[in-house]
């Protein structure tokens, strides 16, 4: 790391000097902790790597069907015709070839390059539906079980314990074909949005827990601050105590919580589609890709590599730009 | 003096329980019936050592903690118990100052933010828009109002006070309980805030009630004056009563701490024995008998009254008060006067 948070304050400091110094007439401007965090974060060069990686791999995802359009095939098009008689792709490294960038799927013969791109936009679009929403009930139970106390206190508690105790895998394994049947009988096409809000669910269910856990703690230690105590002498209301004079100050906790849960997202989806209870086949995902290609590990290594190098890439980048991002928060727990 | 007391508080108690799992074992009993007034305009000292319930008053006072018993009447009205809605309009006229300025603004907010809260909060629209009332208020309490949009972190301990002055002001109350408001702060930086709060109770016509344990602030800033001992009053009246005249052993006692630079050696200070006994359980009858030296059997069987002496303003509650006429002036402890001059001098 080329500075530390240290100085990138103090340079913040000099900096805001010289604008009250200087000619411009737009009176005097306050840095808040948040410009400062940021001005620290631009000031990481493993976050700002990380972080323009990131951006790619949404970029990516987001223009799927542009890049669809430019690129000329589609993730469900099949290419059996490069295929040889075992269903292997021609040429070399898996058919990579001028046209199929990445090579060929064995067997369905399919593009393996708009296959990824398709699969980045459905990991990162559960990942973020899910961290989303988890965040958002831990916030709302976490703050009010912190800040109201007494028996709501308790029951979220209590609640909390309950979710955590509950084995994730095995509900997950027990729950979505039980959902999915209740929905689609025996032999009802699975549509992949109905797949991927099932997955969505699962999460949602059991992901809020450590944002709740992490609120609560923090609101219980802002609570008795005498800004609180200020804002209800002035007769303010339950939300305006939570969303006005609490809330901005646990941003920070939340926030790196939120950067670290989507990784974690992206590879629980890839771990239930490969156990093969996630998402079907027909949708493109990082897990099914991986799983088909454990078959073929030994006659085409080349099919297991662009999808594992992606997903490594993409969990790696979000997990290294969630500890720069708490660096810049609190520079008082970096190292 | 007007006939109704803008605050009047009559037996205010309040008990802690002390919880070891689910059973209570014991209350702490930090405020045991307070019985005093305030008139408008006035400003009334709450003085005693740490631990002796002022703090515990004033949160009562403007309703962050529930009385476990007694009452509180402001303005002729009984706010004791009454809720949320039914203390808007009175809020208004009852603010509040922290004592520690570092803890008592949102670091998160603006200045303009923090000062405008109380007037969103309860949805006051004022002439002019917000931003010109907030900024009113930054310069009403010596502030630049160009720093409408600095944040807490750029401002020094004592501006960080003005700025928690300037939100208690915004509803224009009529009675602030300022809860050591300088206490946190430098001595000479005390003496401004303490002259700002002096010049805007003139100026507005504010009502104090102002706890401090700085006996020459109480006496720099306070009309009137109650010397807390173990959640108790021991001793009210007016300010050159308590200073000069002081008739309760604790308050002679508190008076004789203060240092005096114009003296060398120990000569005339009381020092008391032992420690403040524990609220969990407290002495008998009077409660300062365990380390008063003129302590007999009648303190510790029956409860000293607070009552005037010689038909006075001051109300003492000892068995066996000092004489009207021994002033400490003439045992030869000018204590009081010296503290109290100190201040005036470093005041611009």
């Amino acid at each position: 790391m080329s500075l530390s948070p240290v100085e990138g304050v103090a340079l913040a400091e000099i900096e805001s000097s010289a604008d009250a110094g200087g000619p411009a007439v737009k009176g005097v401007v306050g840095r808040s902790p948040g410009q400062l965090a940021w001005l620290r974060l631009r000031r990481d060069r493993t976050a700002m790597v990380s972080g323009v990686l990131l951006i790619f791999f949404m970029v990516l995802g987001l223009a799927a069907p542009l890049i669809e359009m430019v690129y000329g095939i589609g993730p469900r098009e099949q290419f059996q015709n490069l295929l040889d008689g075992f269903g292997m792709p021609l040429g070399y490294a898996g058919g990579v070839t001028g046209e199929h960038w990445f090579g060929l799927e064995p067997g369905l013969g399919r593009d393996i390059f708009i296959r990824l791109i398709y699969g980045l936009r459905t990991s990162l679009f559960i990942a973020f539906a899910a961290a989303l929403i988890t965040a958002t009930i831990g916030v709302v139970l976490g703050a009010l079980a912190g800040y109201l106390g007494g028996w709501l206190d308790a029951v979220i508690n209590w609640i909390t314990d309950l979710t955590l105790a509950m084995p994730f895998l095995i509900i997950a394994l027990a729950l979505t074909p039980t959902i999915t049947l209740r929905f689609y009988g025996e032999r009802g096409q699975v549509s992949s949005a109905f797949g991927v809000g099932v997955l969505i669910g699962v999460f949602a269910i059991f992901g809020w827990t450590s944002t709740a856990r992490l609120v609560r703690g923090q609101v219980i230690a802002l609570r008795e601050r005498e800004f609180v105590e200020a804002a209800k002498a002035s007769g303010a209301g339950l939300g305006h105590m939570l969303f006005r004079q609490l809330l901005p100050n646990i941003w920070a906790p939340i926030l790196v919580s939120f950067s670290l849960a989507v990784p974690q997202f992206i590879t629980s989806e890839a771990a239930l589609s490969f156990i093969g209870v996630g998402l079907s086949d027909e949708t493109p995902s990082f897990g099914r890709m991986i799983y088909r290609s454990l078959d073929f590990l030994q006659t085409d290594p080349a099919y297991v590599f662009f999808p594992g190098i992606t997903i490594f890439a993409l969990v790696f980048a979000f997990n290294l730009f969630g500890d720069a991002l708490r660096d810049a928060l609190d520079p008082k727990s970096s190292r | 003096m007007t006939d109704q007391p803008l605050l009047r508080v009559r037996g205010l108690t309040k008990h802690f329980p002390v919880r070891q799992g689910l059973r209570s074992t014991g209350l702490v009993q930090a405020v045991d019936g307070l019985d005093f007034d305030v008139q408008p305009g006035e400003t009334l000292g709450l003085v005693g050592e740490s631990g002796c319930g002022k703090t515990t008053t004033g949160r009562m006072l403007v309703r962050l903690l529930e009385p476990t018993a007694g009452s509180i009447e402001f303005a002729g009205r009984d706010i004791t118990h009454a809720g949320r809605r039914e203390l808007r309009p009175l809020r208004q006229d009852l603010q509040i100052i922290f004592q520690d300025p570092y803890a008592s603004l949102n670091p998160r907010h603006t200045v303009g933010r923090i000062v405008a809260m109380p007037l969103q909060v309860n949805g006051i629209k004022p002439p002019g828009g917000i931003k010109a009332r907030v900024q009113e208020l930054l310069e009403l309490v010596g502030l630049n109002p160009e720093h409408y949009n600095r944040y807490p972190h750029e401002f020094s301990g004592g501006q960080r006070q003005r700025i928690g002055i300037a939100r208690a002001l915004a509803l224009r109350p009529k009675l602030i309980v300022a809860d050591e408001p300088v206490s946190a702060l430098d001595v000479s930086i005390q003496a401004q805030v303490v002259n700002l709060l002096r010049d805007l109770q003139r100026d507005l016509g504010l009502a104090f009630v102002f706890i401090a344990h700085d006996l020459a602030v109480v006496r720099h800033f306070c009309q009137r004056v109650a010397v807390m001992y173990l959640g108790r009053i021991v001793e009210i009246g007016d300010r050159a009563d308590i200073y000069e005249r002081p008739q309760h052993p604790y308050t002679r006692a508190l008076l004789s701490a203060i240092p005096d630079v114009t003296r060398l050696g120990p000569g005339g200070r009381i020092r008391l024995s032992g420690d403040v006994p524990t609220p969990l359980d407290p002495p008998s009858g009077c409660r300062f008998r365990t380390r008063c030296w003129k302590a007999q059997d009648i303190c510790a069987t029956q409860e000293p009254a607070l009552v005037p002496r010689d038909g006075g303003n001051q109300a003492t509650a000892c068995h066996f008060p000092e004489a009207v006429g021994a002033s400490l002036l003439a045992e030869g402890a000018p204590a009081g006067d010296a503290a109290g001059a100190i201040v005036e001098e470093v005041s611009p």
